[in-house]
């Protein structure tokens, strides 16, 4: 849904910069239309799917840009097109799977066609029957079809934007961020091991923030501490690019201790009699080689990459109301996967998503900001920790990638 | 032991997972791992991911110690809001017998009471579960808990 008319009133004072958030942003129906204009429809890359979901001609995947439902579709010359899902003629949905395979789009209501790149190819019953009925002459196919986006592919991720001036994904992603995608994705060819749809009860915006909150992760997540797990993460750090929409943010087992016989024998497992009854649970590799044993990347405005230990997922983050939203999780392994491997990663699952034992809070904290702030809509939230600045740090005691994402927002809405 | 019967199996089971649901639902899921064997595997997945073979579940333990850690870090580690859940079962439907083996499947509706008295529909679906009867026992080998939607609410913290 498109914003129509003004933007509206922005709620941010002067002076607030991107330390603070007023609350009103979480609440507001306006507020809500206007970043679908303005960001989901606008001047974003909205992560679609993997390209290994669609191998072949003719597979597509229905998803969403914000709002916006549209299909992202291999054609039979090979290439990728995403268009809006509604039809030329009066809008129903074009395709009513989530993914599948088509020769072309016919609508159901009236068989109106659409070709596998988006484009009205043929009305059913356009001359009339019998010299009687049809379209007006004057009706051209042409430039009818729904809305095309530009695709774009990096490391088999399909992003998509209804932008034309826009920066390219590389450029929006920036090159520090896209290494760290390159690290996880780069030359390998992901497998879909699982797919959950996890019901946010709060506004999008408020699950970003938690995404790119490295603050809250040793206050809030009490699993690795209670069982005393020892994790040895040493090193770590926060990277927000540039133009504050994209982070990093990655814990690393220090190298030194990595390789003491001292880390082998006691990998990451508990020494306590407070320990896992299965301490198996973490067994895994260092598939990257780096030690990196958690690496959260997000990409502005909605997609996610996460990678803890073994436990490999895309998320995939949108809007349904002003307080709704689907997150939308795709796990994965790669093709060449030891079956030890899969099953550290199916065990290592445990660690995310609703019931994750590291993530199962993440989940309800949105839900808790959205019926705390129901009164106070005047009022804004504090993200100063770490100071006012949104940039890299090696400390991951900082709200900078928070604050990069009001940066990115703010210049985005013009609120 | 003579050959189990079909309809043998079918009281013993009734029995086992009306147990099974009290525990969850009015225990707080104290005990629950003792439902199953040593070796065994608990999955919560979604009929979509089952349907074409998706391996990966919200849940995944493939031991009995795995399915004590998880009420362990409930009680202990994990931070949610107060909740309970109902669980009313639906007549198991014995698929197939073979020595003190029994493959069943069950239809389930779970209801979710939040702390706040806000009552839901959480979960339906059908537990597709593989037993192992004995005469002083009946314990899962594998109980795969599939629900019929692929939307899951926020917080999946008691097990299904
Ligand atoms: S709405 Fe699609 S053909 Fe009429
Ligand atoms: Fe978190």
């Amino acid at each position: 849904m498109t914003a129509i008319g003004a933007p509206p009133i922005s709620p941010f004072a002067d002076k607030q910069g991107y330390s603070q958030a007023p609350y009103a942003l979480f609440q507001s129906e306006d507020i809500y239309a206007h970043e679908q204009a303005t960001i989901f429809q606008g001047r974003s890359w909205n992560y679609l799917c993997l390209e290994a979901e669609l191998a072949a001609s003719g597979d597509y995947v229905a998803t969403h840009a914000g709002d916006t439902p549209v299909i992202v579709v291999r054609a039979e010359d090979g290439f990728l097109y995403a268009f809006e899902n509604r039809c030329a003629h009066r809008g129903a949905l074009l395709a009513l799977d989530s993914r599948g395979n088509a020769k072309d789009f016919t609508c159901v209501y009236h068989a109106w066609t659409h070709s596998l790149q988006g484009d009205l190819v043929g009305v059913a019953f356009k001359d009339g029957i019998g010299g009687k009925g049809g379209m007006d002459p004057s009706f051209c196919m042409a430039n009818r079809g729904p809305r095309k986006m530009r695709i774009a592919t990096v490391h088999g991720l399909v992003f998509g934007t209804f932008a034309n001036d826009i920066a390219s994904i590389e450029d929006y992603i920036g090159e520090e961020v896209l290494s760290r995608i390159e690290r996880v994705l780069g030359g390998k060819q992901p497998k879909i091991i699982g797919r959950f749809t996890q019901d946010l009860p709060n506004n999008w915006k408020l699950y970003f923030e938690n995404v790119k909150d490295s603050y809250h992760a040793s206050i809030l997540h009490l699993f690795f501490t209670t069982f005393e797990i020892n994790r040895l993460s040493q090193k770590g750090g926060i990277l927000v690019s540039e133009d504050g929409g994209n982070h990093v943010s990655y814990s690393a087992i220090d190298p030194a201790l990595a390789q003491s016989t001292e880390y082998t024998e006691q990998n990451i497992r508990s020494q306590s009699e407070f320990g896992l009854n299965d301490p198996s649970l973490l067994d895994g590799a260092d598939e990257f080689g780096d030690g990196v044993t958690l690496q959260i990347l997000s990409v502005f405005p909605g997609f996610v990459l996460q990678q803890i230990q073994n436990a490999i997922a895309i998320r995939q983050i949108l809007p349904r109301a002003v307080d709704r939203t689907d997150l939308h999780w795709t796990y994965i392994g790669f093709e060449d996967d030891s079956p030890e491997l899969l099953r550290a990663r199916l065990k290592q699952g445990n660690l995310v998503g609703p019931a994750g034992y590291v993530s199962m809070e993440d989940g309800c904290v949105g839900g808790f900001v959205q019926r705390g702030i129901a009164g106070a809509s005047g009022h804004s939230s504090v993200i100063e920790m770490g100071g006012v600045t949104a940039e890299s740090s090696e400390s991951r005691v900082t709200e900078a990638a928070i604050r990069g994402f009001w940066k990115a927002y703010r210049r985005e809405t013009g609120l | 032991m003579s050959a189990m019967t079909a309809s043998g199996a079918l009281h013993r089971i009734v029995a086992a997972q009306a147990a099974y649901a009290r525990c969850i639902d009015d225990s707080g899921g104290e005990g629950w791992a003792d439902f199953f064997e040593d070796d065994c595997l608990y999955v919560v997945t979604t009929a979509e991911n089952h349907q074409q073979g998706l391996q990966a579940g919200l849940v995944y333990a493939d031991s009995k110690g795995m399915l004590k850690d998880r009420i362990a870090a409930l009680n202990e580690a994990n931070i949610y809001e107060r909740h309970n859940y109902r669980h009313i079962l639906g007549q198991p439907l014995i698929s197939r017998v073979e020595g003190d083996l029994v493959w069943a499947e069950t239809a389930f509706i779970v209801a979710r009471i939040m702390r706040t008295g806000e009552t839901s529909l959480f979960a339906t679906g059908r537990y597709i579960d593989c037993y192992r009867i004995g005469s002083d026992h009946v314990l899962l080998r594998e109980r795969k808990v599939v629900c019929d939607s692929n939307r899951i609410d926020t917080l999946l913290a008691l097990p299904l």
